[in-house]
């Protein structure tokens, strides 16, 4: 016999199991309407194959395989495909498959694997993802996806978990009493696909009879075991079920995978079976409807889409005001913003609690750190500091004390002596760390593009700096070639005839500074005579003209003055500068008399000043630089 | 039909932060009757008083500040603040020492600071130290015990030492500590036999308060009020730290290790005291290093400083480190701890 290990922490609530345990399970009416969410699990949602008006079979896919399918729970006629309440903790709409039931209940031909032992081990994986099976425990994880890829590395040991350590639900429980060898055929299934070494199926001791079903139904099986251990809030999550049985920890961040085990729901199991050996996908699960606003409860065996409260009337629903309709349990569960919310595949409780049942919301008082929250946390967390972190906003801190290990389970707001609602603060500020993640993120990543901009400019600019100096360095070297060996004598005399030459050239650009002169003085008398002869008649043309004078007048004064060929830059620059002196104070003048009536032109005008005062500027730092 | 929306949990344990203190309030009347026993109705009267003066307060400091009155009043955490100050007080105390006691604790350690939960002091400690430092004659003048003292006043007398102008002029006696303090030259054995006041361990009366106390403790650990990590942390400090240093009971010795446990606020401090969860270190481990700390720091004053008694201080200083401890006691979050993987 294995020994279980202890978890840090935990609760004792009242457990309140027998309010729905004293009866076996009920198979619930088919509504006249189904409203089957596309997004039932974690994951992205599949792709709706089906439109309004269509007529389906049961068992009929109504997605495509792009994300966990949703099948027909029965035969009827798509009414419509929108967005309709659905059980989610947001209490947001969600895409909707809504069917029209026809009562006939008739299904399409299914296809059973014959000999799931002969069968290829992924092909069997596909069936089940196919089946659209997700995980029945709560969190909907696809069973397909935990499963072992051909060739990986399979797990060491497969967890069954039969804990429900909520209080109030027992849909496993009389699961496991009803249905014990279903399970355990599902287990086998899964272990044919996982092949593990062990096989260990946790059940709280609460479940006597669940037990004991339970290790008959696995009779003798080599290496399996059933596992009972004492009751206590939350030994049924995945991570305190893994240490209870196996003493390891999934290590933070990390996945039981990680660490050799792989974790179903016995209800799951069932699933698995039903997939493989009947070829039935998952249309339908077991159901806990319980608490005192029910008279009639007990677990129900219902058609997956079922509005709540159809499946609530059916256990003698007589609701209170104000009426709290919670999925799940009391612990975890949340409410419902609607009693038309469908049953999906991760219901497995419907509490409706009677008054004064669950504690009323109660404001909340200071937090006087005396630290019953550390002592119940199993995931060893010291929730106060967390709490005081969530208030201030300090993420840094909250990360450093671990609050993504926080699991949600909702032991420290249940011994709050101050009836702080801590666990709604460490969801808040998993959303803020989050956000803040993806934020610190994006300007990472920006600042990365950035770098990486700035190196790529850098590196051309080097390439390009190198291809220069290779280019200059390979005609130094030409002309290294050149001079060497040739007559020392030669090349002075060659030296001074391209110098000789150069003197030339220049004695050339002046003479064609005059032949230019010349020109340009040619074209102004042209232009002036043009001028001349202008009527007037056309103001644009005069004005052409008028301006081709003063652009030629200019080009005329921007050439250096052949008399005065040494002293034509320096003189060039004077005249510039008192063309540039005259401008400026022209263009203050106007600025001076602008009245400010029209903004654009006051700003045009500073701006002209501006830029002629640059002008100035840069042509005494010239001067400057020259002298 | 609309239904009523909440987080989860839905589900919760029914305590409250009132059940919590009243728990602690009732853990202490074993040791207030053993006081009173031995040392008249002083201390009841105190505690009488001092309520009274901390609902006036707790009531002035809401009102000031703009919060409503029921909540916080029935919250009882001034009630517990005054009790525990007035149980630390000696006994005959005058009124006034009780008020400027109660004030400080609630006007200045607690809502100076923000109020319940806020305050980074234990708010008894601050108003005894405030008085300690304030009036060290009223606060060193202790009663004798009933078999030393000629006869224990009785409440009409209590009332007029109380009340009266003057401060208690009846006999008062030096306590246990302060003789093993000013011990120069005896043999711990000879002391013990010349002078009455020691009794068996830690002094008449003293032993039995402590002992009440402690049972009171012992109480509140069954409850699960608190953690046993800080008192037994500051009883094994202070017992280690007398064992180490006494010295076979020569003229040098620092006392027993039963002395030092059983004499003084030592079970009350252990127990009542450094308890106090808003000013101590959060983890269990961190809880540990609080508790020792003032183990350590208590013996120290004790035998080398000049008060009467150094549970308070010691606390102050804990109270200091707090923070500090949190910081590098931080506990081992599942899945974090190495060697618990494969």
């Amino acid at each position: 016999m294995r020994r279980p290990h202890d978890f840090h922490g935990g609760i004792y609530p009242l457990e309140r199991k027998e309010l729905s345990n004293q009866r076996e399970i009920r198979r619930a009416k088919i509504s006249r309407q189904l409203v089957l969410p596309i997004s039932q699990h974690i994951g992205p949602p599949a792709k709706v194959t089906v439109s309004t008006g269509d007529r389906v079979l049961g068992g009929q896919r109504l997605t495509d395989l792009s994300g966990l399918p949703v099948h027909a729970p029965t035969s009827g006629t798509i009414t419509a495909i929108e967005d309709r309440p659905i059980p989610h903790v947001s209490g947001m709409l969600g895409r909707c498959i809504v069917l029209d039931t026809d009562g006939e209940d008739t299904w399409i031909d299914l296809d059973p694997v014959a000999d799931y032992r002969g069968a290829d081990p992924q092909k069997l994986i596909d069936r089940l993802f196919e089946a659209g099976i997700a995980g029945l425990g709560g969190a909907g994880f696809p069973a397909a996806r935990k499963l072992p890829r051909a060739g990986g590395n399979g797990p060491e040991t497969l967890i069954i978990n039969g804990t429900e350590c909520e209080p109030y639900i027992t849909a496993d429980d009389l699961l496991m009493r009803e249905q014990a060898h279903r399970i355990v055929e599902g287990i086998d299934i899964l272990a044919h696909i996982a092949e593990p070494k062990e096989v260990l199926i946790g059940i709280e001791d609460n479940k006597p009879e669940a037990i004991a079903a339970m290790k008959q139904a696995v009779g003798d099986r080599d290496h399996w075991e059933v596992v009972v251990f004492p009751t206590k809030y939350p030994s049924g999550g995945e991570k305190q079920l893994i240490e209870i049985l196996t003493g390891k920890q999934v290590p933070s961040g990390g996945l039981p995978a990680h660490i050799g085990i792989l974790c179903q729901n016995v209800g799951t199991a069932v699933a698995v079976r039903d997939a493989i050996v009947d070829g039935r996908p998952l249309v339908s699960r077991v159901t806990t409807v319980t608490g005192e606003s029910a008279t009639d409860r007990g677990n129900f065996d219902v058609l997956l889409g079922t509005p709540m409260r159809d499946l609530l009337e059916q256990a003698d629903y007589q609701p209170t005001k104000p009426q709290r309709l919670v999925m799940g349990g009391p612990m975890m569960g949340f409410t419902m913003p609607s009693d038309e919310c469908p049953i999906v595949k991760t219901t497995n409780c419907l509490l409706v609690p009677g008054k004064g049942e669950l504690a009323d919301p109660a404001a909340a008082q200071a937090c006087i750190r005396c630290g019953m929250c550390a002592e119940a946390c199993p995931a060893e967390l010291l929730p106060q500091q967390l709490y005081w972190f969530a208030r201030s906003k300090d993420l840094e801190r909250l990360e450093e004390h671990h609050l993504f290990d926080c699991i949600e389970c909702g032991a420290c707001s249940y011994v709050c002596p101050s009836r702080i609602p801590l666990v709604q603060y460490y969801r808040a500020s998993k959303a803020a760390v989050r956000e803040h993640q993806a934020e610190t993120m994006k300007a990472e990543q920006a600042r990365e593009r950035f770098e990486a901009r700035q190196e790529r400019m850098e590196r051309l600019a080097a390439e390009k700096e190198a291809k220069r100096a290779a280019r200059k360095r390979a005609a130094m070297a030409k002309a290294a070639d050149k001079t060497d060996g040739e007559d020392p004598i030669k090349a002075a005399i060659e030296r001074a005839q391209a110098k000789k030459a150069a003197q030339m050239a220049a004695g050339a650009s002046a003479n064609d500074d005059v032949e230019k002169r010349k020109k340009i003085e040619a074209r102004l008398s042209k232009a002036r005579e043009k001028l001349a002869a202008d009527d007037g008649s056309d103001p644009t043309i005069t004005a052409a003209l008028q301006k081709a004078v003063a652009t030629t007048e200019q080009k005329l004064a921007e050439l250096p003055e052949p008399s005065a060929a040494d002293s034509a830059d320096s003189s060039g620059a004077d005249a510039q500068r008192q063309k540039i002196e005259v401008r400026l104070s022209k263009a203050r003048e106007k600025l001076a008399a602008d009245d400010g009536s029209n903004p654009t032109v006051t700003a045009a005008l500073e701006k002209a000043v501006a830029t002629t005062e640059a002008k100035l500027d840069a042509l005494a730092g010239k001067d400057e630089a020259v002298s | 039909m609309s239904l009523l929306v909440v987080t989860s949990p839905h589900a919760h344990g029914n305590l409250s932060t009132a059940k919590v203190m009243r728990t602690v309030l009732l853990a202490t009347i074993p040791g207030v009757a053993v006081l009173t026993y031995y040392f008249g109705p002083g201390t009841l009267i105190n505690l009488v008083l001092g309520a009274a003066f901390a609902v006036l307060c707790e009531s002035l400091a809401l009102w000031l500040r703009g919060q409503p009155l029921r909540p916080f009043l029935s919250d009882y955490s001034a009630l517990v603040t005054s009790t525990l100050l007035c149980i630390a007080l000696p006994p005959y105390a005058p009124w006034w020492l009780l008020l400027v006691g109660v004030a400080s604790s609630i006007l200045m350690a607690k809502h100076l600071y923000g109020g319940l939960g806020y305050n980074p002091f234990n708010p008894a400690m601050v108003g005894y130290v405030v008085l300690l430092i304030s009036f060290p004659l009223q606060m060193s003048s202790w009663a004798p015990p009933r078999p030393l003292a000629d006869d224990v006043p009785g409440f009409m007398d209590a009332f007029t030492a109380v009340f009266s102008a003057s401060s208690y002029d009846g006999v008062t006696m030096a306590t246990p500590l302060d003789l093993m303090r000013q011990n120069a030259g005896m043999l711990l054995d000879d002391l013990y036999e010349q002078t009455p006041q020691f009794g068996s361990y830690g002094g008449i009366g003293w032993e039995a308060a402590n002992i009440a106390f402690l049972l009171g403790g012992l109480w509140l650990l069954y409850k699960r009020v608190f953690t046993w990590h800080a008192p037994i942390a500051m009883l094994v400090a202070i017992a280690l730290c007398a064992a180490l240093f006494y010295d076979e009971g020569s003229s040098q010795s620092g006392g027993s290790p039963l002395f030092h446990l059983l004499s003084g606020a030592t079970m009350f401090g252990a127990f009542f005291i450094i308890t106090d969860p808003v000013s101590s270190a959060v983890s269990n481990r961190g809880r540990l290093i609080f508790g020792a700390l003032i183990g350590v720091i208590v013996y120290t004053i004790r035998v080398g400083g000049n008060y009467p008694d150094a549970v308070a201080f010691a606390v102050l200083v804990a109270n200091f480190a707090a923070p500090f401890i949190d910081n590098y006691t931080q506990p081992t979050a599942y899945g974090t701890a190495k060697g618990k993987q494969q």
